[in-house]
């Protein structure tokens, strides 16, 4: 720290105490993260407590991020409350396509994380991350209100540790495609990343099968 | 409703089918309830039963598989049709299918409330219904591959028959779940089945029928018909509820709630899990009102079981249904009024009162959401005095201020009787037809709730109206829920007035319980209507067959006949005035 500081330059004396000098990353991420716009968005139980969390009790504004927007255009972040079933699935995935850089991710609820108590259900997707990046897991069921704040806290924490200098969507030159392609809907829920050990899988039909049920 | 039918016990019934359909109908064999009917006289039985003998409300549909002989009965598939008469109580139907070919007539025309649960019954149990108008899949999609509730159909993760399963730590470090499956994904593709060649010739996303209504012009009106999909992401339908609309112009031709967004697959789970491992379960079903949840279920095995509840156990259930009660409606005011763009200030009312209905939900039962609190025989814990006293103040003081508050916002304004006065009337003979219960069948004119009509528990020592209002009109559902929030406070006031003290357990706690064979149908007056439990046990510790009759599924089966000729702003209030909890209609 001591080093980084010496590199400021100096205020002149008139205007101490009206001008500071503070690194750009800092400031940049100081306003970043403190508008974080969630998407209203809800799927399953979790959801509720979060309407709960967006509530005067909690108050999030203290965090900047009182304002919820349905449309994923106009959002930064994805809080997946809830259930991912397979049929939810393409329109979760759809909505994160959606959804302009920067982006994060906020897996609440055990159910978000990894399918949860239902996680042995054949309609449901075991953990949203098996699709899309997630970038903080809340554990719970359903996660308490301030378990749910503490989840924000550490996004914030995250942004702050990100710079201006290598941020994806700051780079020239090289389009980074993040959007995951869609799923869809057929015997089963067909993840087309996964194409190719399917095929794999169905192809010696006599012994290499699936294991008996 | 003014059938006025003495009561009578199935004997009775049996007595006057057996005289009008000679060998038609049989008394199921015991452990089993109610009656058995040939499948080829169903629809007549059906009939007679509605017209003649007062069962108006065809409650529950549900399908069991039978793959082996069980109490002399045949391997079968079978439909347990639960009917229910204002006056004289229940009456069970059973309907045995071939268990190679199952085909039974459908109810529909009879019953429109069969409608979505017979299609239900096809999703999952893979019954077909001769003469349902529309029988596809529902909860699941269109070329999903085979039906899951058939016992002899594992899920991609399936372990053993049974919980509890033996250790996930067998060698010291945890096995996943995913680590047992080919794909390391809870997928499955039929045999033979490749992405490459797949060309989807079905329709899962049931725009089809849609299709060929917008086709249909008409001729007095030279425009175009639109269909319009609304959701699964949308911000007014309380969750992930799709709509499909077929518009012509701004009016509504055809609206249909397309269904299992959030198909959790509760009750695959519930047949593998303990009894008591269901009741958290239960929690999760309307979200909203996680207490409610519980009560049916133990109900139906406390019938079984033949448990006794303490009394103290019976107030405490009172009291925490009835507050649950006063939750769902003012978070489910509040949510109608986003609807209809009074955005986020009754909401933001209702919301702080549920914190403080949580404060005392975690005071007692150590959780604000998923309570888990019900128990067969009683309750987990005590009340302390300390959320008694939290109790008495906001059911005397609190609370009622809140409705004052909500009543002088709202009742007489203008912009909000605009908005709501004449919009989606439902007639009460079409609420009693399509099994509406709860508020939306009150707010119908029909004086029908359960704790009168079937008391359950000791609801029949409370003093407390039935709250009716005759339009049928989202304004008279609004008026039925805030007038039903009064009558919550008036039982809850007397309830903690005369709390009795006592153990809230009968006998001790345990981890597993015996429940003997038989079947047994437990349902109260949940905040959105008659939530039911179908539970059938073959005296093992899991249940055999666990079915939820969700209020919020069977009231949506009249939106789109509510929704007909409406603007399709309009669409958003009915819905809210319907009141619907996702996790319910889907489970
Ligand atoms: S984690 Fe629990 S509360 Fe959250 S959605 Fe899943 S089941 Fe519901």
């Amino acid at each position: 720290m001591p080093t980084r500081k010496r590199q400021l330059p100096e205020i002149p004396p008139e205007l101490v105490g009206t001008v500071h000098v503070t690194p750009l990353d800092r400031i940049y991420n100081w306003a970043r993260k403190r508008s974080l716009w969630p998407m209203f968005f809800g799927l399953a139980c979790c959801a509720f407590e979060m309407v709960g969390t967006f509530a005067a009790r909690f108050d999030p504004s203290r965090f900047g991020m009182e304002i919820m927007r349905a449309s994923p255009r106009q959002a930064d972040l994805l809080i997946v409350n809830g259930t991912v079933t397979k049929k939810m699935a393409p329109q979760v995935i759809r909505l994160y396509n959606q959804l302009p850089e920067p982006k994060y991710v906020l897996a609440m609820g055990a159910c978000a994380i990894s399918g949860g108590p239902f996680k042995e259900g054949y309609n449901v997707v075991s953990g949203i991350d098996k699709f899309i990046p997630v970038d903080v897991y809340i554990p719970g069921c359903p996660p308490r209100p301030e378990a749910l704040m503490h989840g924000f806290l550490t996004i914030h924490a995250r942004m702050e540790r990100e710079s201006v200098r290598d941020l994806r969507w700051y780079r020239k030159g090289e389009e980074v495609d993040t959007s995951v392609p869609v799923p869809e809907l057929g015997p089963d829920l067909v993840d087309w990343r996964l194409a190719e050990q399917i095929e794999a899988l169905q192809q010696p039909a006599t012994d290499n099968q699936q294991p008996a049920e | 409703m003014a059938t006025e039918v003495t009561p009578e016990p199935t004997d009775e019934v049996l007595t006057r089918l057996q005289e009008r359909f000679p060998g038609a109908v049989e008394a199921a064999p015991e452990p089993y309830e109610g009656l058995i009917v040939a499948r080829d006289h169903l629809v007549d039985v059906a009939t007679f039963l509605r017209d003649e003998m007062g069962y108006a409300y065809l409650s529950d549909v549900v399908g069991v598989d039978y793959p082996e002989e069980v109490n002399g009965l045949p391997p079968r598939f079978e439909v347990v049709y639960h009917l229910f008469r204002p006056v004289g109580g229940p009456l069970t139907l059973h309907v045995h299918a071939d268990r190679e070919n199952p085909v039974v007539p459908s109810l529909v025309p009879v019953f429109p409330s069969a409608n979505f649960q017979e299609r239900e019954a096809w999703d999952l149990v893979g019954i077909r219904f001769e003469g349902h108008p529309d029988l596809r899949r529902i909860l699941l999609w269109d070329g999903f591959d085979g039906h899951p509730l058939r016992k002899d159909w594992h899920e991609v993760y399936y372990e053993e028959e049974k919980k509890p399963f033996g250790s996930r730590w067998p060698e010291g470090h945890p096995v996943m779940a995913e680590s047992r499956t080919p794909l390391g994904r809870n997928l499955r593709y039929p045999p033979g089945w490749s992405p490459e060649d797949w060309r989807p010739t079905t329709d899962p996303w049931g725009y089809r029928p849609h299709d060929e209504v917008a086709e249909q012009k008409n001729p007095a009106m030279p425009v175009d018909r639109v269909v319009l999909n609304m959701g699964p992401h949308h911000p007014s339908t309380h969750g992930v509820l799709r709509l499909l609309a077929t518009l012509e112009g701004e009016r509504i031709q055809k609206l249909e709630p397309m269904l299992g967004f959030l198909h959790r697959c509760h009750e695959k789970i519930g047949e593998r899990n303990t009894w008591l491992g269901n009741i958290p379960y239960t929690d999760r079903l309307d979200y909203v009102c996680s207490m409610t949840n519980n009560w049916p279920y133990v109900l139906a095995v406390e019938k079984l079981m033949g448990v006794e509840v303490p009394e103290r156990a019976e107030y405490i259930r009172v009291i925490m249904g009835e507050f649950t009660r006063f939750l769902n409606h003012a978070v489910s005011v509040g949510f109608m009024c986003n609807d209809l763009g009074i955005y986020f200030t009754v909401m933001l009312y209702a919301l702080e009162e549920r914190e403080f209905i949580l404060d005392l939900f975690e005071m007692t039962a150590g959780s604000r959401m998923m309570c888990n609190y019900m128990r067969f025989g009683g309750v987990a814990h005590d009340m302390t005095e300390e959320a008694v006293a939290l109790a008495r103040e906001l059911a005397f003081e609190r609370l009622p201020r809140f409705i004052d508050k909500v009543d002088a916002y709202l009742t007489e304004n203008e912009i909000f009787r605009a908005r709501t006065v004449g919009v989606g009337v439902l007639p009460p003979e079409q609420a009693v037809a399509y099994g509406c219960t709860g508020p939306l069948l009150r707010g119908s004119g029909v004086p029908y709730d359960i704790r009168r009509a079937d008391p359950y528990s000791i609801y029949d020592e409370f003093d407390f109206e039935i709250i009716t209002a005759p339009d049928g009109d989202v304004y008279s559902r609004y008026l039925v829920r805030l007038g039903e929030m009064r009558e919550s406070l008036r039982i809850l006031q007397q309830a903690l007035n005369r709390l009795p003290d006592g153990p809230v357990m009968a006998g001790k706690k345990k981890a597993t319980v015996k429940v003997p064979p038989g079947e047994s149908y437990g349902r109260i007056e949940a905040p959105k209507g008659e939530l039911g439990f179908y539970i059938v046990s073959d005296g093992s510790p899991n249940p055999y067959r666990y079915h939820i009759r969700a209020p919020s599924f069977v009231n949506l089966g009249v939106m789109g006949e509510l929704c007909r000729g409406h603007l399709i702003a309009d669409v958003v209030i009915i819905l809210a005035s319907i009141d619907i909890t996702l996790g319910e209609v889907d489970r």
